[in-house]
């Protein structure tokens, strides 16, 4: 497991306490953050909802497996699913390799005032650091 | 994979092996096939053409190709196999002699009820004990496995709702649950609701009474919970739950904590799974059947699977007028033949059940004192038959729960449970079962901190390991991203 200062926080995005990412501006993207890759390990599947599907802050939308485990990916904003990166049906490991890249999962229609409960990357540093993360 | 084996042996008498495909030669087999004299005859054209690959060989190394991998497996017939939430206790082989009977081998399912009394008295028996153990009314013996029992259990809970006009969406799930719950809760149409974790590793009954609305068809609850631990405020969950309309499900993973020791019916569960393959001594899995019976309290009886074994005067017999039963979960009347080992397991131990039960307690206890100053514990009180610890003390080193895993097996001992509960950081979950006597349990333990021992030397070669195995650490990664399932290798 990575150290906390060894967490890669990138400032162009906003974090949820569930560990999901949402990109600041348009097009919004979704993925999870660096935290979340290293502490699942390798990811084998990535099970992402149908384009369309309306999204409900705090409810499941799909889900992560690991060779360590299956996890629920929770939504942290409110809106309809635009489109899924279909690259990682083959190649779920770039969730793992490019967390906040190549490795996004869906991309959502919303509203920007969703972004208002989001967590900045330094307010999401100091939530891992209270979590006694890593 | 084929030219890399110069000769058999790579350690000792430990024998390589090819896959089948790489060990045929043209023209080999197994039988002879008999000279029919019948003229030959063409095939229709579209079933004409070229078979599947099957490799040519003959009796013989069909026989040593499976005897050679069975060497290569660990059971619990091997040694211990502490592997948590499983509970990988002996079997013992009088089970086997019974469920081999021939009266019981060659009975057939559709025979009428006056032809299979014997079958039809164990049945009946085994369904009372079953509900003798946990202090239920009657037991179903249909269920073809643990989940497949969950299943059971909870189309019951939603046919006594309907029955009874209430139209309920939703079920409790302590988050602490097997992964079995909430799926089978969403096969019922439920949808779930999560009930967190108290400080002291179990519900809460405030938390659980702030959940509990008008929507909720009840709970479901293991006891103990994934963690090893006694729900202690479950009695006051219950109540609270009966009185606003619900039914508790209690899942049977962990029974073999409590056997003849907690009454479920006077804890307020409504019905309850058995794995016999856990408590009850029946084999796991190895692709075999399984059965899942499950016990049911007074409310749910009506509701039980039929057709049900009865005992009219001294004869048994089959009841199908069952107005209530959710009917059938299985196409006969369950995997009879687990079902005689587990029968066999309840006469041999009797009221030493209860001493079983007290010793897997006691064994996990033992095990957890005796680690808990290398490992850290993160709940650290009396635990039931399992107990729970984490990496947290070998994380500096960067040694992975995964890396402690994979260095006991250099040590001779299956891996504990890795990973689950999910509640637990990395957890290790270590469940010894009554059956390993104490000389098992303190090589298992030394063999634990020789493996923190070597943490704090040469953590590096933990990275490595297992290094002294016929394989050493296999990619499982690319594993699970790349399965190979034929046995075509490219």
């Amino acid at each position: 497991m990575k150290e906390l200062n060894e967490l890669n926080l990138p400032s162009s995005v906003r974090y949820h306490d569930d560990h999901e990412w949402v990109s600041v501006s348009a097009p919004y993207r979704l993925g999870i953050s660096d935290f979340a890759q290293d502490a699942l390990g390798d990811l084998t599947f990535v099970e992402m909802p149908e384009v369309g599907t309306r999204l409900t802050r705090g409810e499941e939308f799909g889900t992560l497996e690991s060779t360590k485990s299956v996890s629920p990916l929770l939504s942290p904003v409110n809106g309809t699913v635009k489109a899924v990166n279909e690259e990682l049906n083959d190649n779920p490991g770039l969730v793992n390799s490019d967390p906040y890249g190549a490795g996004w999962i869906i991309e959502i229609e919303m509203n920007p005032g969703e972004l208002d409960g989001l967590m900045d990357a330094a307010a999401y540093k100091a939530h891992l650091e209270s979590e006694g993360g890593h | 994979m084929s030219g890399e084996f110069k000769t058999p042996g790579q350690s000792g008498l430990i024998l390589n092996e090819k896959l089948l495909w790489e060990s045929g030669r043209k023209g080999r087999s197994a039988m002879s096939p008999v000279v029919s004299g019948l003229p030959p005859v063409s095939l229709p054209p579209d079933l004409a053409g070229d078979g599947p690959d099957w490799p040519d060989l003959s009796e013989q190394q069909v026989a040593r190709h499976y005897t050679r991998l069975s060497t290569w497996n660990f059971g619990v017939d091997t040694g211990t196999y502490p592997l948590g939430s499983c509970t990988m206790k002996y079997n013992p082989k009088i089970n086997e002699e019974m469920a081999n009977l021939p009266g019981f081998v060659k009975a057939h399912p559709l025979l009428p009820a006056e032809a299979v009394q014997g079958e039809l008295r164990l049945m009946y028996e085994l369904e009372q004990f079953l509900a003798e153990i946990v202090g239920l009314k009657a037991a179903s013996l249909q269920p073809g496995a643990g989940a497949h029992g969950e299943l059971c259990g909870m189309l019951m809970i939603a046919a006594c709702h309907r029955h009874h006009g209430q139209n309920r969406s939703k079920v409790l799930m302590p988050d602490t649950a097997h992964g079995t719950n909430p799926a089978t809760a969403a096969m019922c149409g439920y949808s779930e609701v999560k009930v967190p974790l108290g400080p002291k590793g179990f519900m809460e009954y405030a938390t659980v009474e702030k959940l509990m609305t008008d929507e909720v068809a009840g709970l479901m609850v293991t006891n103990p919970n994934t963690l090893g631990l006694f729900e202690s405020e479950l009695h006051r969950i219950t109540e609270m739950i009966h009185q606003r309309g619900g039914l508790v499900y209690g899942d049977g993973a962990n029974l073999n904590a409590i056997m003849g020791r907690v009454d479920l019916g006077r804890l307020g569960v409504d019905v309850v799974h058995y794995n016999v393959h856990k408590t009850l001594s029946t084999p796991h899995g190895g692709g075999g059947p399984g059965a899942g019976p499950v016990a049911v309290g007074d409310r749910l009886l009506p509701y039980l699977p039929g057709p049900r074994v009865v005992k009219n005067g001294d004869r048994y017999e089959w009841k199908e007028d069952l107005p209530l039963s959710i009917g059938r979960l299985h196409g006969f009347h369950g995997q009879f033949r687990v079902l005689v080992r587990a029968y066999a397991y309840i006469l041999s131990m009797g009221p030493e059940l209860k001493t079983a039960s007290d010793l897997a307690v006691l064994n996990a206890n033992y095990i957890k004192e005796k680690l808990k100053d290398v490992y850290d514990l993160p709940f650290d009180q009396p635990c039931m038959h399992e107990c729970v610890f984490t990496n947290a003390k070998q994380a500096a080193a960067r040694v992975s729960t995964l890396d402690i895993a994979k260095g006991l097996i250099d040590l001779g001992f299956h891996p504990p449970t890795i990973y689950f509960p999910l509640v637990v950081d990395s957890a290790i979950m270590i469940e010894p079962t009554e059956t390993e006597s104490k000389e098992d349990l303190d090589a298992f333990i030394a063999a634990m901190r020789q493996v923190a021992e070597e943490v704090r030397q040469n953590p590096e070669t933990l990275h490595q390991a297992p290094a002294r195995t016929f394989r050493s650490r296999l990619d499982e990664t690319s594993a699970a991203r790349r399965p190979i399932l034929t046995g075509d290798m490219g």
